[in-house]
């Protein structure tokens, strides 16, 4: 089963694509015969309902589910027609170029500073260190509020600045591609809105997919969304359309609140 | 008001005296059990304090052991527990953490984990004393470093490691994924992961678990003797290769003597290797407490 609808994904090709994908935990399947495109320099929502599988295929574009015990991948995932699933490819390779925010604020028990500066260090990166920190959190909106403390424990923010904190951290090893798991869905409404304005800020330079609960979240911010149910990518398209003119009954009935 | 319900403030049901009850004896019982033993080591303490005082000072931390017990002392045992300790802990400490890491982070959930899991579990119960047989065949015959404070200190550290092992897993353990995770996602390789995140925030605990093995260390005599610790020795050990003597030994041998007058030095050995294992848990406290209040 290849994906029902498609989109269109310019000349260079699409950044992300998935062919065929199913996860596994043990026997049960979590992602069912996913395909996908993702262009670049867009943002791509995931929705549907709880436990539909929404972040077990985000974690399959950075190969975090490798961390899971008896997780299985099976089809294709490709970023810029690379096969990141290829014998070849160290994950830890992929995980510099594709980043991730999770749903949780995390950051590490340690300074502003340290916390932002891990990824470069444990990259081996080799230019000036404070320059980079500056530039991810200002990147992160985050700079006017902690330029002044970058000593202090990271957990001396409030949850909303350590999600930004966070952003900030997998923004200074530079990837290319932004993997958001529900990165508001811990934070107050004006938190929020600060994360949202920042990815509209990002989608300039990075490929972004996030996974939302929050259906006026996914119709402001993204430019494509994929409706997942029970594994399945039920339907895929412009947000617009998916949002005011859906072509399934489900799409349909879960963006407008009546199941889900 | 719901029907069948009493108003607030009414006068309290004969339910709700009853558990209330309960509830004060159950506190009372916890408190007993507490006081319990608190008063038994204030008990020893008075005890040990009002024997041995009169003979704690400083000539009797300098002095070596004697026929005669006015100029007895306790440098010799008191050396020899230190060097025990610091050279169990040399050997013990960085084993233990390795054990413990491969097991949390590298091996694989098999059965031949499980078995060394199972295995490490149970020697943590076996009697020191089957450990000073151990040492004696492993150490001082098989690999000839006779009666050694080298020979205690292996003999010590495989008494003490599975208990190190379990306390550094428990700490690893709960390091929170979430961080793990974070590190894993800005690239990290496990050995960054571990280093970087993993064994930091562990640290404390993997030291109070530490410590508190080592303490019970301390006070070991059987598996000591096995191996060869000597009751009375006039001098201290100057390498890993010296016959030793440790300060439970040094206590024993003194009530063991028939003369009176070595009762009180016994008391004094008391003092001081309790002075030893309450510094030791102090430490071990304010580690925790750093952890605590998280770093
Ligand atoms: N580590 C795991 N082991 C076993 N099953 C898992 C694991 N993680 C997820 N699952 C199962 O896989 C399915 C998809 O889970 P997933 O976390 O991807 O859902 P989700 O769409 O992100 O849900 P939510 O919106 O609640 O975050 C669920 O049925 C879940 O129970
Ligand atoms: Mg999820």
């Amino acid at each position: 089963m290849t994906t029902i609808y498609d989109i269109e994904v310019g000349e260079e090709g699409p950044a992300l694509e998935t062919r065929d994908l199913s996860v596994f935990y043990g026997e049960t399947m979590a992602v069912d015969h996913v395909s996908f495109r993702v262009p670049e320099r867009s943002v791509v929502a995931l929705i549907g309902p709880s436990g539909c599988g929404k972040s077990t295929l985000l974690r399959c574009f950075n190969r975090m589910n490798d961390l899971v015990r008896g997780a299985r991948v099976e089809g294709a995932v490709e970023f810029h027609g690379q096969d990141l699933y290829a014998p070849t490819i160290d994950p830890v390779e992929v995980r510099r170029h594709i980043g991730m925010v999770f749903q949780k604020p995390n950051p590490f028990p340690k300074s502003i500073y340290d916390n932002v500066a891990f990824g470069p260090r444990i990259n081996n990166f080799r230019g000036d260190e404070d320059a980079l920190v500056e530039a991810s959190l200002r990147r992160a909106a985050l700079w006017d509020e902690v330029r002044d403390r970058l000593e202090e424990s990271a957990y001396s923010l409030s949850g909303g600045q350590q999600q930004r904190l966070c952003i900030a951290r997998t923004l200074a090893v530079t990837p290319e591609v932004l993997l958001m798991d529900e990165p508001a869905s811990a934070l107050d409404p004006i938190a929020t809105q600060r994360i949202e304005e920042l990815i509209y800020e990002l989608k300039k330079d990075y490929t972004i997919v996030i996974v939302t609960h929050n259906m006026q979240q996914a119709a402001r911010i993204s430019d494509y969304t994929a409706f997942l149910y029970m594994g399945k990518l039920i339907e895929y398209g412009p947000t617009d359309s998916i949002f005011t003119n859906p072509r399934e009954e489900r799409t349909e009935a879960y963006v407008t609140g009546r199941f889900g | 008001m719901r029907p069948g319900r009493a108003p607030l403030g009414a006068s309290p049901s004969a339910f709700d005296r009853a558990r209330r009850t309960k509830g004060r004896i159950f506190a009372f019982t916890c408190a007993a059990a507490a006081f319990v033993g608190v008063a038994s080591l204030g008990a020893l303490l008075v005890d040990v304090i009002a024997d041995g005082a009169s003979r704690l000072d400083l000539a009797f931390l300098t002095g070596f052991a004697s026929r005669f017990p006015e100029r007895s002392g306790i440098r010799a045992a008191l050396a020899g527990s230190v060097w025990l300790l610091v050279l169990t802990a040399l050997i013990s400490f960085p084993l233990s953490v390795a054990a413990a890491i491969h097991l949390e982070e590298y091996a694989p959930r098999n059965w031949v984990t499980r078995a060394i899991q199972t295995n490490i579990a149970n020697l943590a119960g076996v009697p020191s004393i089957v450990y000073g047989i151990l040492g004696l065949a492993l150490f001082v015959r098989g690999l000839r470093l006779e009666r050694s404070v080298l020979s205690g200190a292996l003999t010590l550290s495989l008494l003490v490691m599975p208990v190190i092992i379990m306390s550094a897993q428990e700490a690893i353990r709960a390091v929170p994924s979430t961080i793990r995770e974070a590190a894993y996602g800005l690239g990290a390789t496990r050995w960054q992961v571990v280093r970087g995140q993993v064994l930091p925030m562990a640290m404390p605990g993997i030291l109070t678990g530490t410590i508190l093995a080592l303490s019970r260390a301390v006070g070991e005599t059987a598996p000591l003797i096995m191996v060869g610790a000597v009751g009375f020795l006039a001098f201290t050990p100057q390498s890993v290769m010296d016959p030793f003597t440790v300060l439970p030994l040094q206590i024993y041998s003194w009530i063991s003597r028939p003369q009176e007058e070595f009762q009180p030095l016994a008391a004094a050995g008391i003092i001081v290797l309790l002075a030893l294992l309450l510094t030791m848990n102090a430490f071990a406290i304010v580690l925790r407490n750093r952890a605590r209040s998280g770093g």
